[in-house]
């Protein structure tokens, strides 16, 4: 009984999954769950197969073997299209529109209601910049409305690859304040990072290394597991083991 | 509706860029002057005209769309679609009515200039001359979608342009009369769509007569867009490697 409500609680499942890209085995039999109403963090040095598995998590990955459940269903069937946020992580948003306009063509590809473009805009910081051409954008302001785009139409289930690359401090404070209140409002987020600082604002944890999940559990947890106070050497402590 | 969301975007992205737009909607016409004055005697325009009327806007719409849409490859914008809820045909048609429009405006001010100013004489209805050329511009448009698919790098994207465009210009009829070639050279011509469009162009200048050879024509090239769009659609994968 535990172990159904535990199921159904989970927004994503992911088990055994194994992907090869070009003659590489570049994730390697990695199975874990996401929660819903929570942010659970995928940390890893870059190359270790991070975008690999986000990919496969919204279904536009070829896999060599394994299942992806998202929401009960199959990654990347059709129903899920508009019930799962995603944003890549070179900003995925036309260079040549302006904020707004590429707000407005994904909303209307989306069916996300009228105001969703200024509740977006408003929750990325980018109300200020909604009529500049993306072209014109910082990198992390670019960044942020590839990010806006991932909110709109109130998605179940958040896949963001390395969102706060690039942004100041105060700017990244707000990006997981937002992750956070989102997860609040009952919505699954997995979110990538190479950063380990990121680690500590996280509900959970996947780090990953080479294609292989080292641990999968909470920052506290891992602290006391490894008996280190920084998450950073509680990373270092599981590579050695 | 998702196909009129994305040909409002690729209108969109177009009006911010207005050298473009000049370079696409006014070229066919500066060149067909262009022509007028390096032939400089009215009769040998006359004869080159129509058939130039159809392959400059055909050649244009290739490298515009071939570029374009691999862009939207290549910047991961195509990716996050694939995530989302919109058909692959939806996408593909949306290009076709956006840069179908922008050939029509294309077209219209070529023939206006070339009937006008430029002093061409045809004996059929004008209609079925923008017509033909529309139809024109938009095969090119098409096959420039498929040959993106094939393409890695914008680079070899345009070397695509004498690869497919080029042997299609020179064996469509327009330098040596097709009936004229070698056997086997009018066998290839027989297969290339742009051979039907010039046919096509031709008898509209020299005849009022609508018969069957010109309807077969005209279903062929439409036929050849058509097909072009759907395997252009069939490249499109919503997961890749």
């Amino acid at each position: 009984m535990r172990a159904i409500i535990q199921r159904m609680s989970n927004a994503v499942g992911v088990d055994r999954l194994r992907v090869v890209r070009g003659g590489r085995e570049v994730v390697r039999g990695v199975g874990f769950d996401v929660p819903r109403g929570s942010v659970t963090g995928l940390l890893g040095p870059s190359g270790c197969g991070k975008t690999t598995l986000l990919r496969a998590v919204v279904g536009v990955q070829v896999v060599a073997s394994g299942r992806v459940t998202v929401l009960g269903h199959p990654a990347g069937s059709a129903v899920l299209r508009d019930r799962i946020g995603y944003s890549t992580q070179s900003p995925s948003v036309y260079a040549d529109l302006t904020v707004a306009e590429n707000l407005a063509y994904f909303a209307s590809i989306l069916r996300a209601p009228r105001g969703d473009v200024d509740r977006v805009l408003e929750e990325v910081g980018l109300k200020g910049n909604a009529d500049q051409l993306v072209t014109t954008l910082s990198g992390g302001e670019r960044g942020r409305a590839s990010l806006a785009v991932a909110l709109l139409g109130k998605p179940e289930v958040i896949v963001l690859d390395e969102p706060t690359v690039g942004l100041d401090p105060v700017l990244r404070e707000d990006l997981w304040l937002l992750f956070h209140r989102l997860a609040d409002a009952g919505a699954a987020l997995l979110v990538s990072s190479h950063v380990m600082d990121e680690a500590a604002r996280c509900d959970r944890l996947l780090l990953m290394r080479d294609g292989a999940l080292l641990a999968d559990d909470t920052p506290d947890a891992l602290r006391a597991q490894t008996g280190t106070q920084d998450l950073e050497q509680a990373f270092l402590a599981l590579v050695r083991q | 509706m998702n196909t009129l969301a994305t040909a409002k975007r690729i209108l969109t992205q177009l009006r911010h860029d207005h050298r473009t737009v000049a370079l696409m909607v006014l070229m066919p016409s500066l060149l067909l002057v262009l022509l007028r004055y390096v032939f400089d005697s009215e009769q040998m325009f006359n004869r080159a005209a129509p058939a130039l009327l159809g392959v400059f806007p055909f050649t244009i719409m290739f490298i515009v769309t071939s570029i374009t849409t691999l862009r939207e490859r290549l910047t991961a914008t195509l990716e996050r679609l694939m995530t989302m809820p919109i058909g692959k045909v939806d996408l593909l048609l949306g290009y076709a009515v956006a840069f179908g429009l922008v050939a029509v405006v294309q077209v219209a001010l070529a023939a206006t200039v070339a009937l006008t100013w430029l002093g061409l004489e045809i004996s059929g209805s004008v209609w079925l001359l923008l017509v033909i050329a529309v139809l024109d511009a938009l095969l090119g448009m098409a096959l420039g979608l498929f040959a993106s698919a094939f393409a890695r790098t914008e680079f070899q994207a345009v070397q695509f342009m004498p690869a497919i465009v080029m042997p299609q210009v020179l064996l469509c009829g327009l330098f040596v009369p097709r009936d004229q070639m070698a056997t086997v050279l009018n066998w290839i011509s027989d297969v290339l769509p742009l051979s039907y469009a010039v046919d096509a162009l031709t008898q509209v200048t020299t005849s009022s007569e609508v018969d069957g050879t010109l309807i077969r024509n005209l279903l062929v090239i439409a036929g050849c867009a058509l097909l072009a769009l759907l395997l252009g659609a069939a490249t499109l994968r919503r997961r890749t490697p």
